[in-house]
């Protein structure tokens, strides 16, 4: 156990510093863009008078370096600054977006992580069964799909036609939790179609490849019934793939969704990176790159540490 | 787009496309004396006589994130909407395209058009309970002039000075005549906002308008009350006013579709027909100055030569991008950006047709025409695809056209004025001179075509100064016949504005000079039950 | 050679139908000039024409014929796919290995930069590459094995480590047996199953990733057809019940399932399993 304390505090300490890197990228990546905030703003009215007085107002004249130094000595002290664009502080920002983003993300990770293995061993239960071979083939054709194109069918079906949801799923705080379950459900469902079919085969592809190993198949000759042999000896020891599969999907339902938030209105997180990137207020992509790398930095972490605990091995390298 | 524990996707350019579509159209103020076409495609929406109360809920395909409540810098047409809900500016343009008084109550030009005498409504409350005068006026416009970031700038360079008498009547000072300066003085930009110490607070939200700031969260949502002590009494009908930014055009659709919002601008073309004959909705389109062009730089080979400019134009079937492009929704131009419905419109000159002989024929004079069209969707909606149908017609006279498709993010900075030839979109301007002063005298800022000629430029001011209509007429004439014989921009069409609402949704007659009557529709428009 | 004849013809049902399909889309993709009825940029007639003898599928929003776009795009699209696909699994399958043979310092760096790529949104970073390094062909394909690339990286490390600190690995390392010898006789065969199973779907995410891309403007140049990008120009019609996005989106969808099915058997006799299919 404490080992596994002394490897995760390292990975913090490293993930601090992959963060930094991800700062640097992100940062000078942008600034190499073409254009800035400033002429992005102004546009056809961008003369090189009118853009020099903006970028004055905005402390674009201070080389790109400067400012970025000026971002990490306000990030030490925990300020994450205002957006250049409306001065608005980029924590509240932040907030209410990431608090969206994540209930949405949770809510179809709720759904769809069960749902995928529960399919995915039931799959590897009933291989090359005709319930195998559907399974497979719904979940494989509904990711063979662009998702803003099934949240267009889902919405054709379910909000036009039977007009069971709203079309939009625009929330605002005033709603209750049942209400924004409600709005939500679409694209929720959506995602979940999205993911699901990733996660569960590889569910199944994990499970399968360990059912020749001699140790199942001693537990077969013992005459266990195989729903118990693949739940307690296949399952167990396929987590690592499973989990590894699973941490890249939660991490998608986060970071990935601009999709999913643009076609139905919600107001997320993604949004706000891409409307950002795009007019380059570089304080709001920093934040919003800052907390969907830690997203993926802590998953990840999350994922690494459950395949050291399932296989005791792993704890004690050479 | 896709999916994937990847990413996250387009709609960059979604934005993109928005927000430059209305920069483009921004210096404009609309028609000037002439009507806006109105053309309705399933029913009429015309209704009644008003009636008050009701939430009126837009679906908008403009707003991002980084918007500001800051008068320089409204750049799409969610803020354009914002503005005119909550402020008010000296003129405003109405159904027939002219120029009428909103917070002036009268104005008079004297001086050969030199000086200009405001006289401003009286008893007007801001939002914050200041009663308008001279002074926030000066102020409001001094907030675009001198040291400031707004595209308003130039517009206002023609300004010297501006004083006030008493506390209802500012007087401008300009550097030469204008007949047309009302037109400039009312532009979107200056919004009148009140001042302290001579200065406005741009971000403050307080405003003279139609509906008070009740809740804004950029690029997600605008809510405004109505304002009670409004100045006009037979406008904003509705007790609430609520907008959301809809980028995505299906997801608009779709809010309308399932009632979500009551009215949406910019109705996906493709499928525009389909959604007018939906049970309960309304589509409706306005004509204006909008248009779309293919600028060459005439200062870069081969486009330094008439001849090649000359063998595209003649390259090039308009009417099928008006059919595939646009889906009808516009009609074709004729090379040079003067719109069928602006005053002086060349309706005589002959209309440049889709001809291979004559495109051989310059073409060989040139020696051959092999180029590159660059071209992304931020320049207008369906660019990428109006350069592929070009490449094909030209293909045709043995004119070999390659398309480039240049990313959305950063096309006007990085595209636009500096590959040698590409797509643009402009919303026109609502008089000659402002159009040709903008983007085609010899070294103005946005003449993106890099042309210079020196009989047009002598025109332009000869123009400028006439005062007889029919020798304007014929003085206009000829310019646009230069622009389209030696110019160096393709005009292939003028495109409409498409809007939708449910039924209850009424209106008088519309203004063309922005989408949705004129950015107004939540204070001119009402429910018919 | 009539081993693998043998073998083919012992596959199941469904690992047939799926070769059979694999086979086609690669015939028409080869002789697409001469299949297909019409130019790949021909403009013909009206935008969305029904479907008619002349048009099978009818016509695309400029007016050419569907069913030769569809049968270009399976020539422009495969080919692109499945370089980089197979790219992304070397690379990233490789180091992957590596990373868990080796462990330590080694495994630290590795992953650590495959945390820095993944955590910059995809399409975010490939707006910075391609905007800054330009669209051209070996740039976007470079851009999307790296990052499809980490994505291998961290199934086949995960899968390798459990293989890594088994009993008979540690023999051949004490044997004195080379690094690339370990990954290739011992850690390799035993982590099959699990990157089999991922190219089947990653093999999808690229199609999709490059019309993601194609709505940025940094995908394929046009009128070269691509399927990611017909299901994108004409996906607003879905709205109003008129299928004709259905089509280019079910030849991806038929192509994936396919593979899948196809990966499904490998994946079976990869794993010893002798039960019957």
């Amino acid at each position: 156990m404490q080992h596994i304390l002394k490897i995760i505090a390292q990975r913090l300490a490293l993930g601090l510093l992959t963060l930094f890197a991800i700062s640097l990228i992100i940062t000078f990546g942008v600034e190499l863009l073409p254009g800035d905030l400033a002429q992005a703003i102004l546009g056809q009215g961008a003369t090189p008078e009118t853009v020099r007085v903006f970028r004055l107002e905005l402390g674009l004249d201070k080389p790109p370096y400067l400012r970025y130094l000026d971002w990490l000595g306000g990030m030490a002290t925990g300020d994450m600054g205002v957006s250049l664009s409306n001065k608005r502080q980029i924590s509240e920002l932040i907030g209410m977006r990431l608090s969206n983003t994540l209930f949405l993300g949770g809510f179809a990770a709720l759904i769809a992580i069960p749902l995928a293995l529960t399919l995915g061993i039931l799959a590897a239960l009933y291989r090359n069964s005709l319930f195998d071979r559907t399974i497979n083939t719904v979940t494989i054709t509904s990711i063979s799909f662009p998702e803003f194109f099934i949240a267009y069918v889902l919405i054709l079906f379910f909000a036009i036609n039977l007009g069971w949801f709203p079309g939009i799923s625009n929330i605002s705080s005033e709603l209750s939790l049942g209400d924004r379950l409600y709005r939500t459900l679409l694209p929720a469902a959506t995602l979940t179609l999205v993911c699901v079919a990733h996660m569960m085969r590889m569910t199944r592809a994990s499970i399968i490849n360990l059912l020749a190993s001699p140790y199942i198949e001693m537990a077969r000759l013992k005459g266990i019934k195989p729903m118990r042999i693949i739940m307690r000896h296949a399952l167990p020891n396929a987590l690592a793939p499973i989990v590894n599969v699973i941490a890249l999907n939660l991490a998608y339902l986060v970071v990935g969704v601009v999709i999913v938030e643009v076609v139905f209105v919600y107001p997320g997180l993604g949004q706000l990176l891409v409307d950002s990137v795009s007019k380059r207020d570089v304080p709001v992509v920093q934040a919003c790159s800052m907390i969907f790398a830690s997203v993926y930095i802590l998953l990840n972490l999350f994922a690494d540490i459950v395949s050291i605990i399932t296989n005791p091995r792993l704890l004690y390298p050479r | 787009m896709k999916k994937t524990q990847i990413n996250n996707k387009p709609l960059i350019l979604g934005r993109q496309v928005s927000r430059r579509d209305f920069i483009r159209g921004s210096a404009a103020l609309g028609i000037a004396g002439t009507t806006a076409g109105l053309l309705t495609m399933s029913g009429s929406a015309f209704a009644a006589t008003p009636h008050r109360g009701g939430r009126l809920r837009a679906g908008i395909a403009h707003g991002s994130t980084t918007d500001s409540l800051d008068p320089a810098t409204y750049e799409n047409g969610f803020m354009s909407n914002v503005n005119y809900s909550i402020q008010n500016h000296l003129g405003e343009v109405d159904s027939t395209g002219a120029m009428v008084p909103e917070l002036a109550e009268s104005w008079e030009a004297t001086n050969g058009a030199q000086t200009w005498v405001v006289n401003l409504r009286q008893g007007v409350e801001f939002s914050n309970g200041k009663t308008l005068d001279a002074d926030d006026v000066i102020a409001s416009f001094q907030h675009h002039m001198g040291e400031t970031k707004s595209p308003a700038k130039s517009l206002l360079e023609q300004v010297t000075s501006m004083r006030k008498d008493g506390n209802n009547r500012v007087i401008f000072e300009l550097s030469g005549g204008n007949a047309d300066f009302m037109f400039v003085a009312s532009d979107y930009h200056v919004a009148i906002k009140p001042s302290k110490d001579g200065k406005i607070d741009p971000t403050d939200g307080v405003g003279t308008g139609p509906y008070t700031l009740s809740e804004f969260e950029p690029g997600v949502r605008f809510l405004g009350k109505r304002n009670a002590n409004y100045f006009k009494s037979d406008r904003a009908w509705f007790d609430e006013f609520e907008m959301l930014s809809i980028v995505d055009p299906t997801a608009r659709t779709n809010a309308l579709a399932t009632v979500e919002v009551d009215t949406i601008d910019r109705v996906d073309l493709k499928t525009a027909h389909l959604l007018a004959r939906k049970q309960g909705i309304n589509v409706e389109e306005t004509t204006g100055t909008k248009h779309y062009t293919f600028p060459m730089r005439t200062d870069t080979a081969p486009f330094d030569d008439n001849n090649v400019r000359l063998a595209l134009k003649y390259a090039l079937k308009r009417e099928e991008l008006v059919e595939k492009v646009l889906y009808g929704h516009g009609t074709i131009g004729n090379d040079h950006p003067i719109a069928p419905i602006n005053q002086f419109h060349a309706a005589t000159l002959p209309q440049r047709q889709y001809d291979l002989d004559k495109a051989r024929f310059y073409a060989k004079k040139a020696g051959g025409v092999k180029v590159q069209l660059s071209a992304a969707d931020a320049a207008f909606p369906g660019a990428v695809d109006a350069a592929v149908l070009y490449q094909e017609h030209a293909a045709a006279a043995g004119i070999e056209i390659e398309v480039i498709r240049e990313p959305n993010d950063g096309y006007w900075s990085n595209v636009w004025m500096n590959k040698p030839w590409g797509a643009c979109y402009w919303g026109g301007r609502p008089t000659e001179d402002w159009m040709f002063s903008t983007a085609y005298m010899g070294g103005a800022s946005w003449n993106d075509t890099f042309w210079q000629h020196d009989r047009f430029d002598e025109l332009l001011l000869l123009g400028r100064a006439e005062t007889n209509q029919d020798t304007r007429r014929s003085i206009y004439y000829e310019m646009q016949q230069i622009v389209s014989d030696e110019g160096g921009v393709v005009v292939p069409m003028f495109a409409n504005y498409v809007f939708a609402s449910v039924e209850k949704v009424s209106h008088g007659a519309l203004a063309g000079n922005w989408d949705m009557d004129g950015n107004k529709f939540f204070e001119r428009w009402w429910f018919a039950f | 050679m009539n081993n693998m004849f043998k073998t083919l013809s012992s596959a199941p049902l469904s690992a047939k139908f799926g070769m059979i399909v694999i086979f086609t889309y690669l015939v028409v993709a080869v002789f697409a000039p001469l299949i297909a009825p019409y130019g790949e940029r021909e403009i013909l007639g009206r935008a969305y024409e029904l479907w008619s003898s002349e048009y099978p599928l009818g016509t695309d929003n400029l007016g050419r014929d569907m069913l030769s776009r569809l049968i270009y795009g399976a020539r422009n699209t495969l080919g692109l796919t499945l370089t980089i696909t197979v790219l992304a699994f070397l690379l990233g399958g490789i180091l992957g290995m590596i990373a868990a043979a080796l462990g330590g310092w080694v495994d630290q760096i590795l992953s650590r930069i495959v945390d820095v790529f993944m955590a910059i949104p995809s399409l975010i970073f490939a707006l910075l590459i391609l905007s800054i390094f330009g669209t051209s062909m070996p740039y976007l394909i470079a851009t999307i094995v790296v990052l499809d690339a980490t994505r291998v990286f961290r199934i086949a490390r995960a899968t390798a480590m459990n293989v890594a600190v088994m009993d008979y690995v540690e023999v051949a390392r004490l044997r004195g047996e080379k690094l690339g010898w370990v990954i290739r006789k011992e850690i390799l065969p035993n982590i099959t199953a699990p990157l089999l199973a991922e190219f089947g779907l990653r093999f999808c995410f690229v199609f999709l990733f490059i019309s993601a891309l194609s709505f940025l403007g940094l995908g394929i140049q046009p009128p070269t057809a691509d399927w990611g990008s017909m299901v994108r120009d004409s996906s607003t019609l879905i709205s109003y019940g008129d299928v004709t996005p259905l089509i280019p989106a079910g030849a991806i969808a038929l192509l994936t399932v396919a593979v899948n099915f196809v990966v499904d058997w490998m994946l079976h006799r990869s794993s010893g399993l002798k039960d019957v299919s």
